[in-house]
Formats: C-alpha cells, structure tokens, sequence
C-alpha cells in the first residue's frame, strides 16, 4: 500500500531526527553483574510531563552509579533501568507491575500516583520486590501491612496537617475556600487540610469541585468569590492549578492562592503568567538548596536534559539512591537481604535527611513552603511534621548532614 | 490443490472431525496459560486473564451494537457498576464479605437494572442521539461513583475501595498458588480458568440468542425498525432486552474483574474505555462472535505487545532510538486506520454482513 | 444578581467556543451523517500550530494582536490541510462501509494525532504568551475582559459568514444538495468529491480558529486539549440538532450557560447535597431531558437513518 509505505518511511525520517533519547546498550560486560530497576509512571496522557521528570530523575542516579562503578557482594554492579508506562490508570498500574515482577526487578521506584501505586504495591509484595514511591501521598499504601512499601515523600495527613497550620498561622487567615480536582491525589489532600483548618480554628466557607481535565473554573471562582475568603486553597496538578489561578485573578478575586506539592512548578508559573505572582506552595522535604548536594542534583539535571526539574525528580533520586545504599549495606542485591536494611534507612538525600517509620512513611517529614516571586517559586518556611517544632527556615538543621 | 480443499470443506462437516477440532481447542485454551507462562512469562497470563475479561465486555457490547444495532458509548458503565457492587459487598469498606456465588449473578442482575434504566428514556432515540445519550449515561455513573463518598459514604470517592476479597470457590481461594498433581497454579492462573469458563459459558449465551426468536428480532430492528413494528416485533421490549443483556455480561466481567484486581476506583471507568470496546466489536466484525473474540484478543493484546519496541528497537539497531512510550499508542492508533481501510467490515465479519456489502458496490 | 450574571457571561464564553469547534462536527455531519471524532484533535492541532508560530515571533518588535494574528494565519491553511488529509486518507475510502467503520478511523486519527502532536511538541503544557490586553470591565457587579467580549463577537461574526456561505452561494447551494442526496446532486453536475473535502476545510479552518482561541483564552495548550473539548462540543451539536448550522451555535450557548449553571447553583439548590461535582452530571441531564423530549435535539429535522 501507497500510503503505509510513505508513513514507515516518514517514521523512519522522524526516528534520525529525534534520536534526542540515546541509551547505551543496557548488555552488561563480563564481570559485571545487572541490577535491575523498575519505574513507571504516566508516560501519555495529561500528566505524562510529570512522570517523564520522575524517570528523569531515577534515570540520573542509576547512571551516576553506574558511573561510580559500585562493588556489591564482590562483584561489579551495572543497574539498568525498566521504565514503563502506566498511563496513570489502576488497571494498566497492576499489568505493568507484574511485567516488571517478571522480569525479576531487584527494586522498584513508583508509582507516581496513588490511584496506581496502591493496588500494584499488592504485586510488589507478593514478588518480594521492595518499593519506593517517589510521590504517592495517600496514606492507605503504607496503611496495607506491606513490609516492602515505602516512600520518600510525605504522605497526605502529615502535609495537610501542617498546610492547614500554615494558613491559620503563617498567613493568619480565618475565612478558608477549598477547591479539589476529584483525584485520589487532590480529593485526599483537600479532606485532611480542611480537618486541619478547622482543628485551628479556620472556617471552610466554600468546597468547589472540578476535574483533573478541566480548564474552565470560572464558574466556580465566582461561586466562591461570593463568599469572599481571605485564602483559596487547590488540590490539584499545576495543568489546572495555572489556568485556575489565571482566572482567579481575571474575575477580580483578592484571595491568597496556596496549593500543595502538585502546584509547585515552573509549569505553573508558566501558565498562571503575571497571576501566580504572591501564590503559594507546599513540597514535602527541604529546600533543595539547604541539603549539600541538593544544588548540585538540579545543575546535573539541568545540564543532563536542558530542562528545569518538573516536580518529583528529586524524590526518585534519592528513591534510587537511598535502595542502593541498602544493597551496600546488605552486601547483596536480593530483595530479601536488603528489604531489612531499606527499612533502617538514614539517608541525606537532595530532599531531605529520610528515615522511615515502621509503616514505610517518612519519620518526621519536613514540609517546606514556597511562594511566587519574581515569577519564581522562593522559599517561605519549613515546617516539621513533629507536632510542636515549627523549623524557620534559617534555622533548617543544615550541619548535622554534613556529617 | 483445490482437491485438497474440497477434501477439507467435507471433512470439516463430518461430527467427529467438529468434535476433533472443540476437543484441540480445548486442550489449547488449557494449555496456553502454561505455554504462556513459560515462553513469554507471568506477566503474560495476566494479560490474558485481562483479555478474557474483555472477550466478555465485548461480547455484551455486541449485544447491544452487533446484533440490535443500537449504538452504546457508555458500556463501561455497567462494568463499573458489576465492579463496584463486588468491592462494596466484599470488602472491609462496609464490613461485608458475601461469596462469589451470591455476588456473580448479583452483579448480572443489578447491571441488568441499570441497562433496563438506560434503555427506557432512550427507546425513541435513533443512531448517533443514542450514542450521546448512553455516553452521558456512562460519564453520569462514573461521576456518581467519584463522588459518592459525602455526605454518606458509600463508594469512598476518587480513593477508590481496597482490599477487596479475593474470589473463593468454597474453601479454594483463587490469589493463591495451588498444587495440583504436581502442578503449580499460581493466582493468574487460577483466574484464567475461571474467566475462561465464564468468558465460554458467555460465548454459549451469545450463539444461542443469535439463532433464537430473540436473535432474529434483533436483527431485525437494526435493519429496518419500523418494518420489524409492522411485522409484529414489540420493538420496544426487544431493545430493553438487547441493553438489558448486555448489561448483564459487563456486570459479570466487573464483579470478575473488582475479585481479581483487589482494588476499584473511578478511574478505571473512563469514556476511553467504552470507546476501546466499541473499537474491539467494529475492527472484529460487528455482530459475528468469531469476530468479536477476535477484536477483543488483537486490542488487549496489541498495546501490551507494543511496550517491547523499546527491546525491539534495541535488537534493530543496537540502541533505543525513539523513546518508546512514545510511539506504543502512535502504532496503535495507526494499526486502527490500517485495518479499518483494508477490511472496512471488520476482521472476521459474518458471512452474512459480508454478502450485503459486497453488493453495495 | 452580580453572580448570576457573571455565570451568565461565563456560560457565553465558554458557549462561544463549544459553539464553534460544534460547527465542524455538525457539517461534516449534515454532508456525510459521519461522527468527524477526530475533529477535537484538529481544533489541538490548531492550537500547537498557532502557539507555536506565536512562540517564533514573539520577541520581535511586531505589536502582540498581530503576532497572534500571525499565529492564525499560519495555524488556518496548517489545519485546512489537516483536515483534508484526514478525509482523503481515514474516510473517503470508507465512505460505502458500514457505518462504524469511518468511527473507528476517526478514533484511530485522533490517538495518531495526539501522540504526533506529543513527539513533537512534548509533554509539557505549552503557555500563551500575554500578548492581548486582558483588563477587566466591570459592568454591574460582573467582569468582562476585552478577549471575552472579542471571542464572542469574533464567533458569532464566523457563524454568521458561514450561514450566509451555506445559503447564499453556490458552494453552500453544492453543499446542501450533496447533504440531501450526494448521488443526484452528483448527476446534477455537483462535484461531490469536491464539495466533501470543502466542508472538511471549511471545519478544520474553524477549528484552528477555536484552537487559538482557546489557548489565549485559557493560557495554554497541549496535545491532549483536544479529545474533552471535542466531546463537549459533540454533545452542544446533538443537543441543538447535528446536521443543523443554527442548532449548533444554540446548542454551544447552551450547553456553556447550563455548565456555568449548573456548577454554581447545584450546591444551594439542592442544599449543599450536590456540589459543583455534579456538573457535568447536570449537563448530561439536561441534555437527555431534551433528547426524550425532542429525540432530534432543539433544531433537528425528524431524521429516519439508522444506527
């Protein structure tokens, strides 16, 4: 046929043209043994930006170490990288973890939604395959019994809480609007900020709703302006949280934006424009410039891909590094010898100093905030997840890991 | 050569060459999960649970479409009700743990509802004003079930329910690894049987409504619906059966579906996913079972088959040239225009179908 | 009474725009009686096209209104060509198939298209620059931007030149004999080959103009814009009649005021059992309210085809 024969050699064309994403053949040299690592995360569909950073930022760290030429068990070690696409969906979440189980992964680094990442940590489990999520916030994953579920960001009650305290004590606001995107993601986070604000003494006078497809809020801002609220807080992704706040202010609204960790990046600067200005944003961890070798992770990754970090980059990093660092101490790359060593974790990684709890939650997880200046995202505070400690920022404990 | 052919048209009429061929598509079905397992690996039987879910989905589907021509954007609507109903009366959500045997045919039953509830308003609608209406139909189900978590809890919202209780046959639970004369049956395993067992009783039900009084009245109303009212068909009832029916196997493959995966949230319920099983019932062949199986296969199969170009590529050329996960639905969506424009009635359609085509021209 | 009418201006905006991308369903509807699915992934293209040809040249001294203009003029014959190619390659092969067989073409296109359209521009969201005047009046409690009130009109004036097209000359008087029936218009002296791919250029030249409009509009564009807008659209055309120009502009209006509607009042109507969750179910209800009522939307003609 006329026309497929045009299409293959156009495909073919295209293919020179865009050999942008070179990989070295992943065939180990004698000597060396493979240390597989899987990852997935939507790789299509509107949050597919986000889960390319994620294998972005686990495909850094596997090939600094392989760079580094690490020694486990005797042997030189060559990690390759699994990465698949789940297209954000449950039931393509659990086909592809069983792929990776069969290919015998020796760690897993993911999900990156919580919708995915719960039902396939049921496969992980059953495989013996240790897991990391870099950005699952929704507690039930850790909530299951899995000895081998873990994650390297805070989960949605330890954020909400302290964004809650954050609001009612930082920006001093009583009259609180909420707007969720419906997701596992945005709906979990919205429900325990709301807990938290009314703990302290907010008051809730709007809960809108919209999607994780929408672009349209408009006519649930002027809902909301209405009830005239000192802070409009989102649950959601930056794809909707940019026009969101765009259309905020183009209705004339005066409110304090904040969101959480899905608002905070450059993509939603981009989109909000001169709007995000003065929004705020929260990310589970340290600045990146407090950790020692949180400037040097976003130079890397800047000069790597020419791109800025999206948002969960960092996270897989150390995601990856902190399952090394337990086959180090292991001495071994078996899930079964290194699961209980992943478990006494003590890493200072680009986001923070991680340790876990006995469920696989971080043990006090630092929550920073941010704030659009300048059309960019500086730092406001860091809060502890500790209930009493509130950490300025100046005071963020920087010396101790430099140990 | 043609000697040979006729040799083979008369040997396949004779009763003990039929039951030669059911007897090696029998011992095939049986063995492919272990041929599977060993040539391609486990991930692939679950694919192949996956597909016979679908086989179910799109035979129900081709209820409604194939055979009544009533066109259904909102199908997966009654998966996610079968599916929903499973999670919700076994799992620790409200504290229920009723057995499969109540829940299956449970499931069937209520879909069945909802397939009566979405038929009634829309007896008057005709082509593409039905599609948008079940499409709104299917979008309104999925929206309920994302939202029914305030101000009662009864789905848990966009949370989704977990835990579900795995399938029990009795005492024999199906997500665990079995021993058998000797033989290891893993939990894909145990679900292949029982899907296939299902998926055949299925094909069953649908060979015999083909041919039935009901079948032909079917037909019928696709063809011409106001000759098939004046040849005295109560057209009225034969399209709330045709939704009804069909309504029954989504509702059988959701209940499946919520046991195997352990876990159901809304998102698993999308337009996408209504829109892929219509593609299973046209690229196959519309209103031939044959047809349909095949369809459903080629699209569960082809987009798992399509995560190894990054392998492939590597075989080719040494290197990953392109990223692959950006070219896995691009092939897709190119295979669906390709077969589409070289057999434009489907796969395998039904000889039938294929007679009055020809003809167009 | 500010709220409502704020609602009420949203509602249009939107409606406006559901209005247009619904025109080029509902022609390629009246001509063929095909589902033009792959039509939501033109109005994208249109978009990336326009925003990308708007990225070029911003930083020139050229003054913003005519660097988008620029974009239009660039993303239009981009998308006349588009669609074209999409009814040369995916549908006219088909066109005495079954019926379905064009709609799973369709599907096919639009997955091409979006994973095109993601190879080459990317993943990530791509953003308008602010190159038009976005202030806000404020006319009796409700704000109005000067791109809201110029999307508007803008629309309204296209609905109008194409009702006249379609009415007045002979290309429209081609178009209508093919809609009524292609084999005696074709015996007429009627290209209907020709007049087919014109209506395909006609949609897709409206497509690229909702396309720009959305990305100023809303600020952005990405490859996967296409698939939500054009169903929303697809429903404004069944909801005002598909195969009727004047019933998708209804329809499009419509179904924008009852999404703004709806999103605000469900929560007080129903005391705050419902919220703004609810909308599309809202949408959705309306819609099927209407179809039972009128099984051929607001404007359409009793039609007998069959599914």
């Amino acid at each position: 046929m006329r026309l497929s024969g045009r299409f293959s050699f156009g495909l073919a064309a295209a293919t020179l043209i865009l050999s942008g994403c070179q990989e070295t053949s992943s065939l180990p040299k004698v000597g060396e043994q493979l240390v597989k690592i899987g990852h997935a995360a939507p790789l299509t569909g509107t949050q597919a930006h986000i889960g390319k950073d994620n294998e972005n930022g686990v495909r850094l760290a596997i090939e600094e170490a392989n760079a580094a030429g690490i020694v486990i068990g005797g042997q030189k070690i060559r990690f390759q990288l699994l990465s698949e696409d789940d297209q954000a969906d449950p039931k393509n979440g659990t086909i592809v973890a069983h792929k990776l189980a069969d290919a015998e992964i020796n760690g897993m680094i993911g999900h990156l939604n919580s919708g995915t990442t719960i039902p396939a940590s049921r496969v992980y489990h059953d495989a013996g395959i240790p897991q990391i999520s870099p950005s699952a916030t929704n507690p039930k994953y850790t909530q299951q019994g899995f000895k081998s579920a873990f994650r390297t960001m805070a989960n949605d009650v330890q954020q909400g809480r302290l964004l809650g305290q954050f609001v009612t004590g930082h920006l001093a606001a009583k009259r609180i609007a909420i707007i969720d995107d419906r997701t596992a993601y945005g709906q979990g986070l919205a429900d325990e900020f709301e807990k938290s604000v009314k703990a302290n003494g907010g008051v809730i006078v709007a809960r809108e709703f919209t999607t994780d497809k929408s672009t349209d809020f408009r006519a649930i801002l002027t809902a909301i302006k209405g009830k005239q609220p000192d802070v409009l807080f989102f649950g959601g992704m930056d794809p909707q949280g940019g026009p969101l706040m765009r259309q905020v202010r183009s209705l004339g609204i005066t409110a304090r934006f904040l969101g959480g960790d899905g608002v905070y990046t450059p993509e939603f600067i981009k989109l909000a424009g001169s709007a995000a200005e003065g929004a705020y944003s929260s990310l589970p961890g340290v600045p990146l410039e407090k950790m020692p070798s949180g400037i040097a992770f976003r130079d890397k990754y800047r000069t790597k891909y020419s791109r800025e970090i999206q948002l969960y980059a960092p996270f897989c990093y150390d995601a990856v590094n902190i399952m090394i660092e337990a086959m180090r101490r292991a001495d071994s790359v078996k899930p079964e010898k290194y699961l209980p060593e992943l478990a006494k974790t003590d890493h200072h990684g680009v986001t923070a100093r991680i340790m876990f709890d006995e469920k696989g939650d971080l043990k006090d997880g630092a929550i920073t905030f941010y704030q659009v200046r300048n059309g960019k995202w500086e730092v406001t505070e860091t809060l502890s997840s500790m209930p009493t400690a509130s950490v300025p920022t100046a005071a963020t404990p920087v010396a101790d890991e430099q140990s | 050569m043609n000697d040979l052919l006729t040799h083979w048209r008369k040997f396949k009429r004779e009763p003990y060459a039929v039951w030669l061929g059911f007897a090696l598509i029998g011992a095939a079905l049986v063995l492919l999960p272990f041929v599977t397992d060993a040539a391609l690996g486990r991930s692939w039987v679950r694919i192949l649970d996956h597909t016979l879910l679908y086989i179910m989905l799109a035979l129900g589907l081709n209820i409604v479409v194939g055979f009544a021509g009533l066109l259904d954007l909102g199908y997966i609507a009654f998966f996610a009700v079968g599916a929903y109903l499973y999670a919700l009366l076994a799992s620790p959500h409200f504290g229920l743990h009723l057995p499969f045997w109540t829940l299956l045919p449970l499931g069937a039953l209520v879909a069945c509802m909802f397939g009566v509830l979405l038929g009634a308003p829309t007896l008057r609608l005709r082509g593409d004003y039905l599609a948008i209406v079940t499409l709104g139909f299917g979008e309104i189900i999925r929206i309920f079930l994302n939202n029914l978590n305030a101000p009662v809890n009864i789905t848990n919202g966009p949370q989704g329910v977990n835990m579900i209780d795995p399938i029990m046959l009795g005492e024999f639970s199906l997500s665990r690894t079995h021993q058998f004369l000797g033989i290891t049956f893993s939990s894909v395993h145990n679900y292949y049987y029982l899907f296939l067992a299902l998926a055949l009783l299925i094909i069953f039900i649908s060979i015999r409504l083909e041919n039935s009084r009901i079948g032909r009245a079917w037909v019928a109303v696709r063809e011409d619906e106001v000759a098939a009212q004046a040849m005295g068909i109560n057209t009225r009832n034969v399209k709330l059966l045709a939704f009804a029916m069909g309504a029954s196997f989504g509702g059988v493959s959701g209940g499946l579906f919520a046991g195997f995966q352990g876990f159901v949230s809304p998102e698993s319920f999308h337009l996408t996913e209504s829109i892929m099983i219509l593609c299973m019932v046209v690229l196959g062949g519309m209103g031939h079972i044959p047809g349909v199986i095949l369809g459903a296969v080629l699209l569960s199969i082809l987009p798992e088959a399509l995560r190894y170009i990054g392998p492939l590529e590597e075989a080719l050329f040494g290197r990953v040239i392109v990223d692959p996960s950006d070219l896995r639905l691009l092939l897709l969506g190119l295979a669906m225009v390709l077969i589409m424009l070289l057999r434009p009635a489907g796969l395998w359609p039904s000889p039938v179908r294929r007679r009055e085509f020809a003809s167009h021209d | 009474m500010d709220i409502f009418l704020q609602q009420i201006i949203n509602g249009l905006v939107l409606g406006s725009i559901y209005a247009l991308v619904a025109l080029g369903y509902t022609m390629v509807y009246g001509i063929l009686g095909l589902i033009n699915f792959a039509h939501g992934e033109v109005v994208m293209i249109g978009a990336m096209v326009a925003l990308a040809a708007i990225h070029a040249l911003t930083g020139t001294p050229l003054p913003g209104p005519v660097i988008v203009l620029m974009g239009l003029l660039i993303a239009i014959p981009a998308c006349m060509l588009l669609g074209y190619g999409i009814e040369r390659v995916a549908y006219r092969p088909l066109r005495n198939a079954p019926r379905l067989a064009p709609l799973i073409t369709a599907i096919g296109v639009s997955i091409v298209l979006q994973n095109l359209a993601m190879i080459i521009w990317g993943r990530q969201y791509i953003a308008f620059p602010p190159l038009l005047p976005n202030d806000a009046y404020v006319i009796a409690g409700a704000s109005i931007t000067l791109l809201q009130i110029f999307i508007f009109l803008l629309a309204m004036a296209i609905m109008a030149g194409l009702i006249f097209l379609v009415k007045k000359t002979r290309l429209g008087r081609a178009m209508r004999a093919t809609a009524q029936n292609p084999e005696v218009a074709g015996l007429m002296g009627v290209n209907v080959n020709s007049v087919i791919s014109a209506t395909f250029i006609i949609g897709s030249a409206l497509a690229a103009v909702a396309g720009l409009m959305v990305g100023a509009y809303y600020g952005l564009a990405h490859y996967y814009m296409g698939f939500l807008l054009g169903l929303k659209a697809f429903s404004a055309a069944v909801l005002g009649g598909i195969g009727n120009l004047g019933g998708a502009m209804l329809g499009g209006l419509l179904l924008g005021v009852i999404e703004s509607l709806g999103a605000g009042y469900i929560g007080p109507l129903t005391g705050g059992v419902l919220g703004s969750h609810y909308q599309d179910v809202f949408a959705f209800f309306v819609l099927i309210l209407v179809l039972v009522f009128r099984p051929s939307g607001l404007l359409g003609e009793r039609t007998t085809e069959r599914a």
